[in-house]
């Protein structure tokens, strides 16, 4: 039985979430009610009003108009630390499950090393060498994920090795670059699929914390995390300087794990 | 089985060493040269090569790896270049607050978790278990730091119940050094625990559908039993797992909450030691956290195959 997407309430909640936080972003480049880096001496740590609906920062400038700009941020760390992860993983995947045997076993240490450094760990440790700023966030985010990624696919790999499609292709002449990429891989896509949507929040999240230790994007580029940062001085004097950027923050998580769901419901032929 | 143990063993060892090859790599291999990095732009080049040369700087990397190697297995990290202490010795004292932190958490995360997983498996599909499934997708939503930023606004900003952050030691009393240790360790724990609440749902619901409990049914036990004996016993394995994997994700992350709190723990020491360019210790404390982790996920991966006789290895 065919399953339509949009009549699951989780997959079309968390798409359309989706959507509206990229449409935000797209929106910022183009257009913010007021300069996300426009100060105001006079205007500064206000609370909600009409001409500013998230209040102002200590700069007096426009928490809205950041908090748009800063989904721009969230997302472009998002997708490339996803894609470094996967990148990364797969191909570690592929030949750790394809060859087998020694590098099989080396890949694999070099996985559960790796495991050992959640992202902040290698977001320390590259700040103590390189500035801190996006691309170290968006490494160490990624370098977090390669192990999930590695996994999956070596296991992907090691059960279509041995069924019949597989080794009829091998039997027909077919080339090991040839089975990898054109038999294993694409059969082995759609655990991955979902793995890249669940850890994608993940990622966002990460963003935010390293953002908010120092550790990733720095100012003044707006990041959801750095005004946390910024507005934890000033809980006394405008507290919804500390609501509105972790609200942006939970929306999106909120959005991007139900699509991540919703997907592994559509996906696994297991859990229908 | 004594095999088994003996080849994760082996491959722990190797793990290990792995992870010390990567924290050496990027701090000593990657572009970047530590001695200008702690001399900043004053030093004169004599002054430069001095301070390479007092650092080992100068020898070749595969000795200054063994060397390095050869220190931490017994012990020795280096001495801190900013406060003039072995780096081990500062990571034990920082110990006394990240590890009641994180083990408060763990403990918040438990207790909160499989009560709440178990009443919403055990109502599957009926309105409590879709509202925990709610309140559990929310809590995994919500970043650790914005947690606690809420907290200290409401109990501390708000109520004035409690402080802000700040740790006056153990020597103060236990019992005020855990209530500075409480506001984080539930900020900590709540997103864990939601992550842990929908595996205990699901871990008790696949059990709900084995024929033994069925069975214990049908022939008339108690349905508080089924619930004990025969389901979460079983449940258990899976639970075990992943909040055992959750644990090292807790050290992690009280790094973070130490920073919202400001709580001198062993976060705050490499946050610190970043900015005084005190590589020793930013060295120190990531192989002692990544090590950590890793032994971890080799303790969880072994209680696995013990507890569950199910599972053969090859």
């Amino acid at each position: 039985m065919r399953r339509r997407p949009l009549r699951h309430a989780t997959f079309t909640l968390g798409a359309a979430i989706t959507l509206a936080l990229i449409l935000v972003a797209a929106v910022s480049l183009v257009y913010t009610p007021v300069d996300p880096l426009a100060m105001s001496i006079t205007g500064r740590l206000q609370g909600p009003s009409a001409d500013h609906p998230f209040g102002t920062d200590q700069f007096g400038r426009d928490v809205l108009s950041r908090v748009m700009a800063g989904a721009v941020t969230s997302i472009a760390v998002g997708v490339i630390a996803v894609g470094i992860g996967a990148g990364v993983g797969v191909l570690l995947g592929l030949v750790s499950g394809y060859v087998g045997g020694w590098p099989d076993e080396m890949v694999m240490r070099i996985v559960d090393a790796v495991q050992g450094f959640p992202a902040i760990l290698s977001a320390l440790l590259f700040t103590a060498v390189f500035t801190p700023g996006t691309a170290v966030s968006m490494v160490a985010i990624g370098i977090a994920f390669v192990p999930a990624f590695a996994r999956l696919t070596r296991a992907a790999v090691l059960e279509l090795r041995e069924r019949e499609f597989v080794i009829a292709a091998r039997a027909l002449g077919g080339g090991d670059a040839r089975l990898m990429l054109r038999h294993i891989l694409p059969n082995s896509l759609p655990p991955l699929i979902v793995q890249a949507t669940t850890s994608f929040p993940v990622a966002i999240l990460a963003e935010a914390a390293l953002a908010y230790l120092g550790l990733g994007t720095q100012p003044p580029q707006p990041s959801w995390g750095l005004m946390l940062k910024e507005a934890q001085n000033f809980l006394g004097m405008n507290p919804w300087f500390a609501v509105f950027p972790g609200g942006a923050i939970a929306v999106a998580v909120l959005g991007l794990n139900l699509l991540g769901d919703g997907l592994r419901d559509l996906l696994d032929p297991k859990t229908a | 089985m004594r095999r088994y143990v003996a080849r994760r063993v082996a491959a722990l060892v190797a793990t290990l060493f792995v992870v010390s090859a990567l924290v050496f790599v990027v701090v000593r291999v990657l572009p970047g040269d530590p001695a200008a990095i702690i001399m900043g732009t004053e030093g004169s080049r004599e002054a430069l090569e001095r301070l390479r040369h007092s650092m080992g700087l100068d020898r070749p990397l595969t000795v200054q790896y063994v060397e390095w190697m050869g220190g931490a297995l017994r012990g020795d990290l280096g001495r801190s270049l900013q406060y003039d202490l072995p780096v081990g010795t500062l990571i034990a004292s920082r110990l006394t607050v990240t590890v009641p932190l994180a083990l408060m958490a763990a403990l918040f995360m438990v207790a909160a978790a499989i009560p709440l997983g178990l009443y919403a498996a055990t109502h599957h599909r009926r309105a409590g278990d879709y509202v925990t499934m709610v309140l559990s997708q929310i809590g995994i939503s919500i970043p650790q730091f914005w947690a606690g930023l809420l907290l200290i606004l409401v109990f501390s900003v708000s109520l004035g119940w409690v402080r802000s952050g700040g740790f006056d030691g153990w020597s103060s009393g236990a019992g005020a050094a855990l209530r500075s240790l409480l506001l984080p360790a539930i900020a900590l724990g709540l997103f864990q625990a939601a992550v842990l609440v929908r595996a205990t749902r699901s871990a008790v619901l696949d059990v709900l559908g084995e024929d033994y409990v069925r069975t214990a049914r049908a022939k008339g036990v108690s349905e508080r039993r089924v619930l004990t004996r025969h389901t979460l016993r079983n449940a258990l394995i899976p639970i075990v797992t992943v909040a055992g994997v959750q644990l090292g994700q807790l050290l992690a992350g009280a790094i973070v909450l130490e920073s919202v709190f400001a709580l001198p723990g062993l976060g705050r020491l490499a946050l610190g030691a970043i900015s005084a360019r005190d590589l020793p210790v930013v060295q120190g404390v990531a192989l002692f956290i990544a090590s950590t982790i890793v032994v971890i996920n080799f303790a969880v991966d072994l209680a696995y195959s013990v507890l569950d006789p199910r599972i053969r290895y090859e």
